[in-house]
Protein backbone atom coordinates (compact mmCIF):
# COMPACT_ATOMS: atom_id res chain seq x y z
CA UNK A 1 0.00 0.00 0.00
CA UNK A 2 3.00 2.41 0.96
CA UNK A 3 5.40 3.50 -1.83
CA UNK A 4 8.50 4.77 -0.36
CA UNK A 5 10.61 8.00 -1.53
CA UNK A 6 13.70 9.28 -1.25
CA UNK A 7 14.61 12.54 -0.40
CA UNK A 8 17.87 14.36 -0.80
CA UNK A 9 18.83 17.66 0.84
CA UNK A 10 20.61 19.75 -1.97
CA UNK A 11 22.48 22.65 -0.92
CA UNK A 12 21.44 25.76 -3.31
CA UNK A 13 24.30 26.17 -5.47
CA UNK A 14 25.07 25.22 -9.19
CA UNK A 15 24.91 21.83 -10.06
CA UNK A 16 23.58 20.57 -6.82
CA UNK A 17 20.66 18.78 -8.66
CA UNK A 18 22.59 17.39 -11.61
CA UNK A 19 25.07 15.19 -9.21
CA UNK A 20 23.00 13.01 -7.49
CA UNK A 21 20.92 12.36 -10.64
CA UNK A 22 24.18 11.80 -12.68
CA UNK A 23 25.02 9.13 -9.98
CA UNK A 24 21.80 7.07 -10.63
CA UNK A 25 21.87 7.44 -13.72
CA UNK A 26 25.70 6.32 -14.44
CA UNK A 27 24.30 3.10 -12.38
CA UNK A 28 21.29 2.76 -15.03
CA UNK A 29 18.73 3.41 -12.13
CA UNK A 30 15.30 4.56 -13.56
CA UNK A 31 13.13 7.25 -11.94
CA UNK A 32 9.36 7.61 -12.12
CA UNK A 33 8.72 10.19 -10.47
CA UNK A 34 10.95 13.28 -9.74
CA UNK A 35 9.65 16.68 -6.91
CA UNK A 36 11.77 19.43 -6.07
CA UNK A 37 11.16 21.00 -2.95
CA UNK A 38 12.92 24.54 -2.52
CA UNK A 39 13.31 27.06 -0.35
CA UNK A 40 15.89 30.41 -0.35
CA UNK A 41 18.44 28.44 1.14
CA UNK A 42 18.22 25.18 0.13
CA UNK A 43 16.13 22.15 -1.80
CA UNK A 44 15.21 18.93 -1.20
CA UNK A 45 14.74 16.44 -4.73
CA UNK A 46 11.93 14.10 -3.83
CA UNK A 47 12.50 10.73 -5.88
CA UNK A 48 10.15 7.43 -6.54
CA UNK A 49 11.01 4.58 -8.01
CA UNK A 50 10.87 1.41 -8.22
CA UNK A 51 15.16 0.76 -7.46
CA UNK A 52 14.58 2.93 -4.12
CA UNK A 53 16.96 0.57 -2.11
CA UNK A 54 19.98 0.54 -4.23
CA UNK A 55 19.61 4.53 -5.58
CA UNK A 56 19.73 5.32 -1.14
CA UNK A 57 22.66 3.06 -1.05
CA UNK A 58 24.52 4.86 -3.73
CA UNK A 59 23.37 8.03 -2.88
CA UNK A 60 24.23 7.57 0.86
CA UNK A 61 27.77 6.35 0.04
CA UNK A 62 28.28 9.50 -2.37
CA UNK A 63 27.66 11.75 0.32
CA UNK A 64 24.38 12.88 0.25
CA UNK A 65 21.61 13.18 3.09
CA UNK A 66 18.84 11.10 2.20
CA UNK A 67 15.87 10.17 4.16
CA UNK A 68 12.77 7.35 3.16
CA UNK A 69 9.20 8.17 3.37
CA UNK A 70 6.09 6.32 2.77
CA UNK A 71 4.25 7.85 0.52
CA UNK A 72 0.44 6.52 -0.74
CA UNK A 73 -0.13 6.03 -4.16
CA UNK A 74 -3.71 6.72 -5.44
CA UNK A 75 -5.73 5.77 -7.87
CA UNK A 76 -7.73 8.85 -8.95
CA UNK A 77 -10.78 8.49 -11.57
CA UNK A 78 -9.26 10.51 -14.97
CA UNK A 79 -12.64 13.00 -15.29
CA UNK A 80 -13.53 15.76 -14.04
CA UNK A 81 -14.10 15.85 -9.87
CA UNK A 82 -12.04 12.80 -9.68
CA UNK A 83 -9.41 14.34 -7.33
CA UNK A 84 -12.24 16.44 -5.35
CA UNK A 85 -13.83 13.49 -4.57
CA UNK A 86 -10.80 11.73 -3.17
CA UNK A 87 -9.47 15.10 -0.93
CA UNK A 88 -13.30 14.77 0.14
CA UNK A 89 -12.34 11.72 1.46
CA UNK A 90 -9.48 13.06 3.45
CA UNK A 91 -10.55 16.11 4.51
CA UNK A 92 -13.33 14.46 6.28
CA UNK A 93 -10.78 12.25 8.08
CA UNK A 94 -8.85 14.73 8.76
CA UNK A 95 -5.92 13.64 7.16
CA UNK A 96 -3.00 15.94 6.83
CA UNK A 97 -1.32 16.63 3.68
CA UNK A 98 2.18 16.98 3.58
CA UNK A 99 2.50 17.49 0.24
CA UNK A 100 1.62 15.64 -3.20
CA UNK A 101 3.26 15.18 -6.61
CA UNK A 102 1.49 17.05 -9.49
CA UNK A 103 0.38 13.69 -11.42
CA UNK A 104 1.85 10.40 -11.72
CA UNK A 105 1.19 8.53 -15.19
CA UNK A 106 1.35 4.75 -14.24
CA UNK A 107 2.08 2.84 -17.72
CA UNK A 108 -1.32 1.44 -18.31
CA UNK A 109 -2.45 4.97 -19.02
CA UNK A 110 -4.19 5.12 -15.79
CA UNK A 111 -3.68 7.75 -13.56
CA UNK A 112 -2.69 7.93 -9.97
CA UNK A 113 -1.40 10.38 -7.60
CA UNK A 114 1.02 10.57 -4.73
CA UNK A 115 0.72 11.71 -1.44
CA UNK A 116 2.85 12.30 1.49
CA UNK A 117 0.23 12.35 4.17
CA UNK A 118 1.57 13.32 8.21
CA UNK A 119 -0.04 10.12 9.36
CA UNK A 120 -0.19 7.57 6.46
CA UNK A 121 -1.95 5.20 8.85
CA UNK A 122 -4.75 7.08 8.98
CA UNK A 123 -5.14 8.68 5.44
CA UNK A 124 -5.16 5.01 4.27
CA UNK A 125 -7.92 3.71 6.58
CA UNK A 126 -10.00 6.49 5.61
CA UNK A 127 -9.23 5.61 1.96
CA UNK A 128 -10.23 2.12 2.33
CA UNK A 129 -13.69 3.13 4.20
CA UNK A 130 -14.42 5.19 1.22
CA UNK A 131 -13.63 2.60 -1.37
CA UNK A 132 -10.48 4.30 -3.18
CA UNK A 133 -8.01 2.27 -4.53
CA UNK A 134 -4.55 2.80 -3.63
CA UNK A 135 -1.87 1.03 -5.39
CA UNK A 136 1.34 -1.05 -3.89
CA UNK A 137 4.73 -0.90 -5.65
CA UNK A 138 3.79 -4.02 -7.90
CA UNK A 139 0.98 -2.22 -9.42
CA UNK A 140 2.99 1.21 -10.00
CA UNK A 141 6.01 0.36 -11.77
CA UNK B 1 49.52 8.94 53.38
CA UNK B 2 49.60 9.87 49.60
CA UNK B 3 52.97 8.67 49.15
CA UNK B 4 51.67 5.40 50.38
CA UNK B 5 48.40 5.78 47.83
CA UNK B 6 50.99 6.11 44.64
CA UNK B 7 52.85 3.21 45.97
CA UNK B 8 49.81 1.17 46.04
CA UNK B 9 49.90 -1.49 43.24
CA UNK B 10 46.37 -2.61 43.80
CA UNK B 11 44.64 0.55 42.16
CA UNK B 12 46.33 3.18 43.76
CA UNK B 13 48.23 5.62 41.39
CA UNK B 14 51.48 5.09 39.26
CA UNK B 15 54.35 5.73 41.14
CA UNK B 16 55.98 7.88 37.89
CA UNK B 17 52.70 10.15 39.44
CA UNK B 18 54.77 10.72 42.07
CA UNK B 19 55.96 14.20 41.78
CA UNK B 20 51.78 15.57 41.37
CA UNK B 21 51.36 15.08 44.94
CA UNK B 22 54.39 16.92 46.03
CA UNK B 23 53.47 19.21 49.40
CA UNK B 24 52.83 22.58 47.94
CA UNK B 25 55.60 24.29 50.06
CA UNK B 26 58.27 21.43 49.11
CA UNK B 27 56.87 22.26 45.18
CA UNK B 28 57.13 26.26 45.95
CA UNK B 29 60.88 25.62 47.28
CA UNK B 30 61.67 23.72 43.95
CA UNK B 31 59.65 25.72 41.93
CA UNK B 32 62.04 28.94 43.08
CA UNK B 33 65.06 26.74 42.71
CA UNK B 34 64.21 25.90 39.29
CA UNK B 35 63.82 29.55 38.57
CA UNK B 36 66.59 30.81 39.80
CA UNK B 37 68.40 28.49 37.65
CA UNK B 38 66.74 28.93 34.43
CA UNK B 39 66.70 32.69 34.52
CA UNK B 40 70.78 32.18 35.21
CA UNK B 41 70.77 29.78 31.85
CA UNK B 42 68.86 31.88 29.52
CA UNK B 43 70.78 35.13 30.88
CA UNK B 44 73.77 33.60 29.84
CA UNK B 45 73.12 31.81 26.72
CA UNK B 46 70.35 34.02 25.36
CA UNK B 47 71.22 37.28 23.98
CA UNK B 48 67.33 38.69 23.63
CA UNK B 49 66.54 37.62 27.01
CA UNK B 50 69.74 39.24 28.77
CA UNK B 51 68.77 42.42 26.39
CA UNK B 52 65.27 42.29 27.85
CA UNK B 53 66.72 41.80 31.62
CA UNK B 54 69.55 44.84 31.27
CA UNK B 55 67.16 46.99 29.71
CA UNK B 56 64.72 46.93 32.70
CA UNK B 57 68.26 46.87 35.20
CA UNK B 58 67.66 43.14 35.97
CA UNK B 59 70.35 41.14 36.71
CA UNK B 60 69.63 37.13 37.88
CA UNK B 61 70.33 37.87 41.55
CA UNK B 62 67.19 40.44 41.66
CA UNK B 63 65.34 36.88 41.43
CA UNK B 64 64.90 35.24 44.19
CA UNK B 65 62.28 32.96 44.16
CA UNK B 66 58.91 32.14 42.67
CA UNK B 67 57.16 35.12 43.92
CA UNK B 68 59.19 37.34 42.16
CA UNK B 69 58.71 35.88 38.20
CA UNK B 70 55.93 38.61 37.59
CA UNK B 71 59.42 41.30 37.42
CA UNK B 72 60.66 39.04 34.61
CA UNK B 73 59.64 40.43 30.96
CA UNK B 74 57.41 37.99 28.87
CA UNK B 75 58.53 36.02 25.60
CA UNK B 76 55.87 36.43 22.80
CA UNK B 77 55.14 34.41 19.83
CA UNK B 78 56.43 36.93 17.57
CA UNK B 79 60.19 36.96 19.51
CA UNK B 80 60.83 32.82 18.01
CA UNK B 81 59.66 34.19 14.22
CA UNK B 82 62.15 37.37 14.74
CA UNK B 83 64.93 35.15 16.26
CA UNK B 84 64.33 32.32 13.65
CA UNK B 85 65.27 29.55 13.34
CA UNK B 86 68.03 28.96 16.37
CA UNK B 87 67.91 32.65 17.71
CA UNK B 88 66.75 31.63 21.38
CA UNK B 89 68.35 28.60 21.93
CA UNK B 90 70.44 27.98 25.34
CA UNK B 91 72.00 24.74 24.28
CA UNK B 92 74.96 24.14 20.99
CA UNK B 93 73.65 21.66 18.91
CA UNK B 94 75.80 19.45 19.78
CA UNK B 95 73.99 18.87 22.66
CA UNK B 96 70.33 19.27 21.03
CA UNK B 97 68.97 15.81 20.25
CA UNK B 98 65.48 16.94 18.88
CA UNK B 99 64.03 19.71 16.69
CA UNK B 100 59.96 20.65 15.88
CA UNK B 101 58.46 23.14 14.11
CA UNK B 102 55.29 24.52 13.54
CA UNK B 103 53.75 24.61 10.34
CA UNK B 104 53.88 28.09 9.79
CA UNK B 105 50.71 29.05 7.70
CA UNK B 106 51.02 32.87 8.58
CA UNK B 107 54.88 33.51 8.18
CA UNK B 108 57.83 32.02 9.19
CA UNK B 109 56.90 28.48 11.62
CA UNK B 110 58.65 28.56 14.98
CA UNK B 111 61.44 26.14 15.87
CA UNK B 112 61.53 24.31 19.14
CA UNK B 113 64.83 22.33 20.09
CA UNK B 114 65.35 19.36 23.22
CA UNK B 115 68.11 18.18 24.62
CA UNK B 116 68.70 15.05 25.79
CA UNK B 117 66.88 15.69 29.44
CA UNK B 118 64.16 17.93 27.88
CA UNK B 119 63.07 14.86 25.91
CA UNK B 120 62.97 13.19 29.15
CA UNK B 121 61.36 15.93 31.39
CA UNK B 122 58.67 15.89 28.27
CA UNK B 123 58.59 11.90 28.18
CA UNK B 124 57.89 12.32 32.24
CA UNK B 125 55.16 14.81 31.65
CA UNK B 126 53.31 12.64 28.93
CA UNK B 127 53.56 9.51 31.47
CA UNK B 128 52.19 11.56 34.37
CA UNK B 129 49.67 12.56 31.98
CA UNK B 130 48.63 9.19 30.90
CA UNK B 131 48.57 7.63 34.54
CA UNK B 132 46.13 10.32 35.42
CA UNK B 133 44.10 9.75 32.80
CA UNK B 134 43.58 5.79 34.39
CA UNK B 135 46.58 4.10 31.28
CA UNK B 136 48.56 1.57 32.56
CA UNK B 137 51.15 -1.31 31.90
CA UNK B 138 48.88 -3.54 29.13
CA UNK B 139 46.90 -1.04 27.78
CA UNK B 140 47.08 -0.40 23.63
CA UNK B 141 47.47 3.21 22.71
CA UNK B 142 46.27 3.97 18.75
CA UNK B 143 48.07 7.69 18.60
CA UNK B 144 46.09 9.71 15.93
CA UNK B 145 48.11 12.29 16.66
CA UNK B 146 50.34 13.38 14.28
CA UNK B 147 53.86 12.21 13.68
CA UNK B 148 56.91 14.81 12.37
CA UNK B 149 57.30 18.40 12.94
CA UNK B 150 54.18 18.61 14.54
CA UNK B 151 55.39 17.93 18.98
CA UNK B 152 51.73 16.32 19.27
CA UNK B 153 52.51 12.59 18.00
CA UNK B 154 55.86 12.00 19.11
CA UNK B 155 55.17 13.75 22.78
CA UNK B 156 52.44 11.26 24.00
CA UNK B 157 54.22 8.21 22.15
CA UNK B 158 57.03 8.65 24.19
CA UNK B 159 55.01 8.95 27.17
CA UNK B 160 52.76 6.46 26.28
CA UNK B 161 55.50 3.87 26.45
CA UNK B 162 57.08 5.21 29.55
CA UNK B 163 54.17 3.98 31.52
CA UNK B 164 54.42 0.44 29.37
CA UNK B 165 51.50 1.22 27.24
CA UNK B 166 51.46 -0.48 23.89
CA UNK B 167 51.74 2.27 21.47
CA UNK B 168 50.25 1.95 17.73
CA UNK B 169 51.73 4.58 15.97
CA UNK B 170 49.24 5.20 13.47
CA UNK B 171 49.50 9.40 13.40
CA UNK B 172 46.62 11.36 11.82
CA UNK B 173 44.64 10.27 8.77
CA UNK B 174 43.86 7.21 6.88
CA UNK B 175 40.34 6.89 8.75
CA UNK B 176 38.87 3.09 7.48
CA UNK B 177 42.24 1.87 8.50
CA UNK B 178 42.53 3.68 11.83
CA UNK B 179 38.65 1.83 12.75
CA UNK B 180 40.41 -1.35 11.54
CA UNK B 181 43.43 -1.23 13.49
CA UNK B 182 40.95 -0.08 16.54
CA UNK B 183 38.64 -3.26 16.02
CA UNK B 184 41.28 -5.86 15.27
CA UNK B 185 43.78 -4.94 18.03
CA UNK B 186 41.66 -4.49 20.97
CA UNK B 187 42.59 -0.71 21.32
CA UNK B 188 41.44 0.14 24.99
CA UNK B 189 42.90 3.91 24.45
CA UNK B 190 43.05 6.70 21.51
CA UNK B 191 44.94 9.88 21.42
CA UNK B 192 43.58 12.44 18.74
CA UNK B 193 42.53 15.92 18.04
CA UNK B 194 38.79 15.69 19.18
CA UNK B 195 37.59 16.95 15.72
CA UNK B 196 39.34 13.80 14.41
CA UNK B 197 38.23 11.55 16.82
CA UNK B 198 34.56 12.91 16.07
CA UNK B 199 35.32 12.07 12.37
CA UNK B 200 36.41 8.65 13.24
CA UNK B 201 33.03 7.98 15.06
CA UNK B 202 31.08 8.79 12.01
CA UNK B 203 32.95 6.75 9.75
CA UNK B 204 33.11 3.92 12.44
CA UNK B 205 28.74 4.23 12.11
CA UNK B 206 29.22 4.11 8.32
CA UNK B 207 31.59 0.79 8.27
CA UNK B 208 29.14 -0.75 10.73
CA UNK B 209 31.68 -1.03 13.60
CA UNK B 210 30.22 -0.46 16.99
CA UNK B 211 32.68 1.03 19.20
CA UNK B 212 30.96 0.77 22.48
CA UNK B 213 31.19 -3.18 21.94
CA UNK B 214 35.21 -2.26 21.34
CA UNK B 215 37.31 -2.73 24.43
CA UNK B 216 38.60 1.15 23.49
CA UNK B 217 37.61 2.57 27.21
CA UNK B 218 39.89 5.86 27.05
CA UNK B 219 39.55 8.73 25.30
CA UNK B 220 43.13 11.65 25.32
CA UNK B 221 42.43 14.78 23.49
CA UNK B 222 43.98 18.17 22.87
CA UNK B 223 45.89 20.38 20.43
CA UNK B 224 42.12 22.13 19.90
CA UNK B 225 39.15 23.49 22.23
CA UNK B 226 36.62 21.59 22.53
CA UNK B 227 33.81 21.91 24.69
CA UNK B 228 32.02 20.08 27.54
CA UNK B 229 29.08 19.33 24.82
CA UNK B 230 31.44 17.83 22.60
CA UNK B 231 32.88 15.74 25.12
CA UNK B 232 29.75 14.69 26.81
CA UNK B 233 28.01 13.68 22.78
CA UNK B 234 31.83 11.32 22.40
CA UNK B 235 31.13 9.46 25.55
CA UNK B 236 27.43 9.15 25.13
CA UNK B 237 28.28 7.65 21.43
CA UNK B 238 31.35 5.52 22.58
CA UNK B 239 31.07 4.56 25.66
CA UNK B 240 34.78 5.86 26.94
CA UNK B 241 35.96 8.30 29.25
CA UNK B 242 37.32 11.59 27.27
CA UNK B 243 40.28 13.26 29.07
CA UNK B 244 41.09 16.93 28.30
CA UNK B 245 44.84 17.57 27.74
CA UNK B 246 46.64 20.94 26.71
CA UNK B 247 50.20 21.63 26.20
CA UNK B 248 51.81 23.86 23.13
CA UNK B 249 54.87 23.30 21.54
CA UNK B 250 56.77 26.46 22.59
CA UNK B 251 56.31 25.13 26.18
CA UNK B 252 57.20 21.11 25.41
CA UNK B 253 54.37 19.94 23.28
CA UNK B 254 51.45 17.74 24.89
CA UNK B 255 52.34 17.41 28.33
CA UNK B 256 52.41 20.53 29.94
CA UNK B 257 48.68 19.91 31.66
CA UNK B 258 46.01 17.18 31.63
CA UNK B 259 42.55 16.32 33.30
CA UNK B 260 42.52 13.86 35.82
CA UNK B 261 39.73 11.37 36.77
CA UNK B 262 37.65 14.18 38.44
CA UNK B 263 37.41 16.02 34.95
CA UNK B 264 37.37 19.68 36.72
CA UNK B 265 40.11 21.38 35.16
CA UNK B 266 43.68 20.40 33.99
CA UNK B 267 46.56 19.84 36.91
CA UNK B 268 49.33 21.81 35.31
CA UNK B 269 53.31 19.91 35.69
CA UNK B 270 54.00 22.84 37.60
CA UNK B 271 57.35 21.51 39.07
CA UNK B 272 58.06 21.71 35.34
CA UNK B 273 55.98 24.59 33.73
CA UNK B 274 54.91 27.49 35.85
CA UNK B 275 51.62 29.01 35.15
CA UNK B 276 50.34 32.40 35.65
CA UNK B 277 47.38 34.28 34.77
CA UNK B 278 47.40 37.65 33.07
CA UNK B 279 45.66 40.58 31.90
CA UNK B 280 46.05 40.31 28.25
CA UNK B 281 45.42 44.23 28.00
CA UNK B 282 47.86 45.41 30.44
CA UNK B 283 50.03 42.22 31.15
CA UNK B 284 49.53 42.46 35.11
CA UNK B 285 49.09 39.44 36.69
CA UNK B 286 45.97 38.38 38.02
CA UNK B 287 45.02 36.39 41.19
CA UNK B 288 44.05 33.00 41.12
CA UNK B 289 40.56 32.25 40.23
CA UNK B 290 40.62 35.49 37.76
CA UNK B 291 40.28 34.63 34.29
CA UNK B 292 42.65 36.17 31.81
CA UNK B 293 45.43 34.87 29.47
CA UNK B 294 47.63 31.95 30.51
CA UNK B 295 51.56 32.99 30.77
CA UNK B 296 53.69 29.77 31.31
CA UNK B 297 57.31 29.76 32.08
CA UNK B 298 59.47 26.42 31.92
CA UNK B 299 61.24 25.49 34.72
CA UNK B 300 63.54 22.70 33.67
CA UNK B 301 63.79 23.50 30.12
CA UNK B 302 67.53 23.78 28.56
CA UNK B 303 67.73 23.70 24.96
CA UNK B 304 65.29 26.42 24.44
CA UNK B 305 63.52 27.98 27.81
CA UNK B 306 60.90 29.82 27.46
CA UNK B 307 60.15 32.61 30.32
CA UNK B 308 56.63 33.94 30.95
CA UNK B 309 55.63 33.02 27.34
CA UNK B 310 52.36 34.39 26.75
CA UNK B 311 50.26 31.42 25.63
CA UNK B 312 47.35 33.56 24.25
CA UNK B 313 44.80 30.91 25.31
CA UNK B 314 42.38 32.30 28.22
CA UNK B 315 41.91 30.65 31.39
CA UNK B 316 41.98 31.04 35.01
CA UNK B 317 43.91 28.56 37.95
CA UNK B 318 41.61 26.92 39.92
CA UNK B 319 42.79 26.81 43.51
CA UNK B 320 40.51 24.39 45.92
CA UNK B 321 42.21 21.33 46.38
CA UNK B 322 41.53 18.65 43.65
CA UNK B 323 39.62 15.17 44.69
CA UNK B 324 42.19 13.17 43.13
CA UNK B 325 44.69 14.54 45.86
CA UNK B 326 47.14 15.93 43.22
CA UNK B 327 49.07 19.20 44.36
CA UNK B 328 49.56 20.39 41.01
CA UNK B 329 47.15 23.85 41.10
CA UNK B 330 44.55 23.09 38.18
CA UNK B 331 43.79 25.70 34.98
CA UNK B 332 39.87 25.63 33.91
CA UNK B 333 39.46 24.03 30.71
CA UNK B 334 40.73 26.32 27.63
CA UNK B 335 37.70 27.11 25.21
CA UNK B 336 39.33 30.14 24.01
CA UNK B 337 42.04 31.75 22.53
CA UNK B 338 42.35 35.38 22.33
CA UNK B 339 44.09 35.13 18.65
CA UNK B 340 40.96 32.94 17.34
CA UNK B 341 38.88 35.83 18.62
CA UNK B 342 36.54 38.09 16.22
CA UNK B 343 34.48 41.04 16.07
CA UNK B 344 31.35 40.82 14.61
CA UNK B 345 29.19 44.04 14.66
CA UNK B 346 30.81 45.30 18.18
CA UNK B 347 30.31 41.77 20.03
CA UNK B 348 33.56 39.48 20.70
CA UNK B 349 32.74 36.22 19.09
CA UNK B 350 35.04 32.97 20.07
CA UNK B 351 34.30 29.56 17.26
CA UNK B 352 33.91 28.14 20.37
CA UNK B 353 30.36 29.89 21.14
CA UNK B 354 29.41 29.02 18.00
CA UNK B 355 29.94 24.77 18.90
CA UNK B 356 28.26 25.51 22.21
CA UNK B 357 25.09 27.05 20.75
CA UNK B 358 25.31 23.53 17.62
CA UNK B 359 25.23 21.22 20.34
CA UNK B 360 22.18 22.53 22.52
CA UNK B 361 20.60 22.05 18.99
CA UNK B 362 19.56 18.58 19.59
CA UNK B 363 20.74 16.18 16.44
CA UNK B 364 23.59 18.06 15.72
CA UNK B 365 26.67 16.72 14.95
CA UNK B 366 29.28 19.46 15.60
CA UNK B 367 30.75 19.56 11.80
CA UNK B 368 30.79 23.08 11.44
CA UNK B 369 32.84 26.03 9.88
CA UNK B 370 32.21 30.04 10.48
CA UNK B 371 33.10 32.15 7.28
CA UNK B 372 34.35 35.54 8.06
CA UNK B 373 33.57 37.76 4.61
CA UNK B 374 33.35 41.98 4.28
CA UNK B 375 30.39 43.72 2.77
CA UNK B 376 30.93 47.28 2.18
CA UNK B 377 33.30 47.46 5.49
CA UNK B 378 31.42 45.46 7.53
CA UNK B 379 32.60 42.23 8.62
CA UNK B 380 29.96 39.69 8.41
CA UNK B 381 29.61 36.07 9.65
CA UNK B 382 28.14 33.12 8.27
CA UNK B 383 27.72 29.64 9.97
CA UNK B 384 28.04 26.50 7.86
CA UNK B 385 26.15 23.58 9.45
CA UNK B 386 26.31 19.93 7.75
CA UNK B 387 22.77 18.47 7.90
CA UNK B 388 23.55 14.89 9.02
CA UNK B 389 20.68 12.32 7.61
CA UNK B 390 19.46 11.88 11.19
CA UNK B 391 18.24 15.24 11.23
CA UNK B 392 17.02 15.77 7.67
CA UNK B 393 13.37 15.97 7.08
CA UNK B 394 11.64 15.59 3.35
CA UNK B 395 9.37 18.14 4.44
CA UNK B 396 11.03 21.98 3.70
CA UNK B 397 8.90 23.24 6.78
CA UNK B 398 10.74 20.09 8.92
CA UNK B 399 14.12 21.88 7.40
CA UNK B 400 12.98 25.74 8.60
CA UNK B 401 12.53 24.79 11.51
CA UNK B 402 15.66 22.84 12.03
CA UNK B 403 17.07 26.37 10.60
CA UNK B 404 15.23 28.47 13.21
CA UNK B 405 16.18 26.08 15.54
CA UNK B 406 19.94 27.01 15.36
CA UNK B 407 19.31 30.24 14.49
CA UNK B 408 17.92 30.77 17.84
CA UNK B 409 20.53 28.78 20.05
CA UNK B 410 23.74 30.90 17.71
CA UNK B 411 21.48 34.17 18.61
CA UNK B 412 20.92 33.17 21.96
CA UNK B 413 24.28 32.33 23.15
CA UNK B 414 26.47 35.21 20.55
CA UNK B 415 23.58 37.90 21.33
CA UNK B 416 23.70 38.87 17.83
CA UNK B 417 21.53 37.20 14.65
CA UNK B 418 24.53 36.03 12.02
CA UNK B 419 24.37 34.13 8.69
CA UNK B 420 23.48 30.47 8.58
CA UNK B 421 23.61 27.94 5.72
CA UNK B 422 22.43 24.41 6.37
CA UNK B 423 25.34 22.44 3.69
CA UNK B 424 25.51 18.55 3.03
CA UNK B 425 27.19 15.75 4.89
CA UNK B 426 30.67 15.85 4.34
CA UNK B 427 30.68 19.23 2.77
CA UNK B 428 32.95 20.86 5.09
CA UNK B 429 36.78 19.51 4.81
CA UNK B 430 37.35 16.96 7.74
CA UNK B 431 40.56 17.88 9.59
CA UNK B 432 42.82 15.42 10.46
CA UNK B 433 44.83 17.29 12.81
CA UNK B 434 43.65 20.55 14.27
CA UNK B 435 40.05 21.49 12.92
CA UNK B 436 40.46 24.73 11.03
CA UNK B 437 36.56 26.41 12.45
CA UNK B 438 37.06 29.95 10.85
CA UNK B 439 37.12 30.08 7.34
CA UNK B 440 38.37 34.53 7.11
CA UNK B 441 37.74 35.64 3.36
CA UNK B 442 37.71 39.77 4.50
CA UNK B 443 40.63 39.83 3.36
CA UNK B 444 40.51 38.10 0.06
Amino acid sequence: MKISQLSVFLENRPHSLLEPLQALAAAQIDLSGIALADSEQFGILRLVLRDWARARALLQSGGWAVTVTDMVAIQVEDQPGGLVRLLEVLAAAGADIEYMYGFFVRRSGRLAMLFRFAAPERAIAALEGAGVTMLGEDALY
Amino acid sequence: MLKERWNDRAGGFHPVSAPDFLPRPQLRELQSRRLQAVVARAWDKVALFRERLQARALTPNDIGGIGDIAALPFTVKADLRDTYPFGLFASPMDEVVRLHASSGTTGKPIVVAYTREDVEVWTEAMARTFAACGLHRGDILQNAFGYGLFTGGMGTHYGAEAIGAAVIPVSGGNTERQIMLMRDFGVTAVCATPSFFVHLVEKAAEMGVDLKSLPLRTGVFGAEPWSDGMRERIEAETGIEAFDIYGLSEITGPGVATECTCHDGLHVFEDHFFPEIIDPATGAALPDGEEGELVLTTLSKRAMPMIRYRTRDITAILTEPCGCGRTMRRIRRISRRSDDMFIIRGVNVFPSQVETALLEVEGTVPHYQIVLTRDHGLDQMTVEVEVTPEVFSDTVRGMEELRARIGRAIEHVLGIRVGLRLVGPHSIPRSEGKARRVIDKRHD
